[in-house]
């Protein structure tokens, strides 16, 4: 099998620059997600009325809707109604609704992991209501949510390949681009693979350490 | 044990709980003197877990008061909070913090709630775990003690507290037999100590031995209140001795 490794080089430097853009929604998708996630479970959590009924609605959507449908929403449908968004920005929001809802999930499920026992043993020491939220619950909550919660940001971060589909130009792109002007299939596919390896694998790893760290004290090694 | 001139510190009158439609606790009227040691004795169901859980402000009640030195803890406004680093509680299932060493778990309560000075608690919770014989035990995690040893750290993370009141619910109840004399004679040893305790077990010779007033109840109801030889020897209720009788083979 021949590589064309001089076609591999001098597209490196298009593909960086994409990794760099996929990084970055990455990266902001996955931060924004975290937050609407953990507010809308606080929500969850707690009951509060009105907003309750709000976060379920966005949850049932976020999670029954393809990630395209809603970029394409975003992106050209709201063009219609005259709010012109980015493509970077469109894409972003799209990650971080769809990413939302699977953190709150992931956030929730570590709430309700807690016990009443716990709880009451925390009031039972005179704990006041932050002090119980902030010394047993969230980190109780913390340590059993951590694995869905890497789980998510490893999804995310593979989700961004669809959101060349906007124009953005991220590594899909790239490679679909390349692939139509030079029909160097194999090389450009074998690049997007490696490269979203070499993004993939040490988040991984770094989420795989944190999990071990978080969860020694209540479940050891 | 021995009792002190009778300065009453806790007073339960005519305490009435309901869970919907079921009566668990009928009219109870029990009170406790500094320094003295009441056991509660019933048959399972009868509201003793329940009766513990209202005077640490778990479960509200539908009825009657109670009184710490006097003051009402029925009121709307009454800080439980502040109620409850006066009134210590161990469970039956050893609820240390999961997610925190035993030294965290007992330092929690003073010096969050308490706002005490971290070394004076330090000292404080050495002592009290070379006491119970857990020292060396300071940093581990829950996961990795024993029934009994979780125990022994729950009542010490209460101790730190510096309560006035001791409530223990049936805190040998989940233990191996080996395990329970260990829990037991530190709660001995907080009774020679003047230690004001509400205990509620199902071990009938600790019972005689730590009760300075043993109190029957059954469905609900207190049935009778006495001296611990007297109950033991002589039950004055019917109910009362179908009970012990349960317990001879
Ligand atoms: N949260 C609850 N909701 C409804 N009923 C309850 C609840 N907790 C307890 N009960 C009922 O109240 C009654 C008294 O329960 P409680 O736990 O106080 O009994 P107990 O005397 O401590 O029994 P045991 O010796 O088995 O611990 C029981 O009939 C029980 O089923
Ligand atoms: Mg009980």
């Amino acid at each position: 099998m021949n590589l064309n490794w001089q076609f591999i080089i001098d597209s490196l430097p298009l593909y960086r620059e994409a990794a760099w853009t996929t990084l970055k929604l990455g990266f902001w998708g996955i931060l924004f997600s975290l937050m609407i996630g953990f507010i809308c479970s606080i929500v969850l959590y707690f009951k509060v009325k009105v907003l309750k009924t709000i976060v379920h609605i966005y949850i049932e959507l976020s999670r029954n809707t393809p990630l395209l449908i809603q970029l394409f929403f975003l992106y050209f449908g709201l063009t219609k109604v005259g709010i012109a968004l980015t493509e970077t920005a469109c894409a972003i929001i799209g990650l971080s609704f769809l990413g939302g809802s699977y953190m709150a999930e992931a956030f929730r499920s570590g709430f309700e992991a807690v016990s009443k026992t716990q709880i009451e043993s925390g009031l039972s020491i005179g704990l006041s209501k932050t002090q119980l939220v902030r010394y047993v619950v969230l980190p109780q909550a913390f340590s059993v949510s951590i694995p869905s919660i890497g789980a998510n940001c490893i999804f995310l971060l593979k989700e961004t390949s669809i959101v060349g589909a906007i124009a953005v130009v991220d590594l899909m792109n790239v490679t679909k681009d390349l692939i139509g002007m030079y029909y160097q299939t194999l090389e450009a596919l074998l690049m997007l693979v490696v490269i979203y390896l070499v993004m993939i694998l040490p988040l991984s790893l770094i989420l795989t350490w944190l999990e071990r760290k978080v969860r020694y004290a209540e479940f050891g090694n | 044990m021995h009792k002190e001139a009778n300065e009453v510190l806790l007073e339960i009158k005519g305490l009435f709980k309901k869970y919907d439609d079921m009566t668990v606790l009928d009219d109870v009227n029990l009170s406790i003197n500094k320094g003295e040691v009441v056991v509660i004795l019933g048959p399972s169901g009868c509201g003793k877990s329940t009766l513990l859980r209202c005077l640490n402000g778990l479960e509200k009640i539908q009825g009657g008061d109670i009184r710490y030195r006097n003051k009402s803890l029925v009121d709307k406004d009454v800080n439980w909070q502040e109620i409850r680093q006066h009134i210590g509680m161990v469970f039956q299932n050893y609820e240390l913090f999961s997610h925190m060493t035993v030294i965290e778990n007992i330092l929690l309560g003073p010096v969050k709630v308490q706002k005490r000075d971290k070394n004076e608690v330090m000292e404080q919770a050495n002592q009290l775990l070379d006491r119970v014989g857990l020292l060396d035990r300071k940093d581990s995690y829950p996961r990795q003690l024993s029934g009994g040893q979780k125990q022994r750290i729950a009542i010490v993370r209460a101790l730190c507290m510096n309560p006035e009141i001791m409530l223990f619910d049936e805190v040998t109840a989940s233990l191996d037999p080996e395990m329970v004399r260990e829990v037991l004679d530190v709660i001995l040893g907080l009774a020679k100590q003047g230690m004001t305790m509400l205990i509620v077990t199902h071990e009938l010779s600790f019972a005689r031995a730590v009760a300075d007033k043993i109190v029957f109840i059954d469905k609900g109801k207190i049935c009778e209140i006495s001296d611990p030889d007297e109950f033991f020897t002589h039950p004055k209720t019917e109910r009362a001795q179908h009970f012990l009788n349960k317990f001879q083979y």
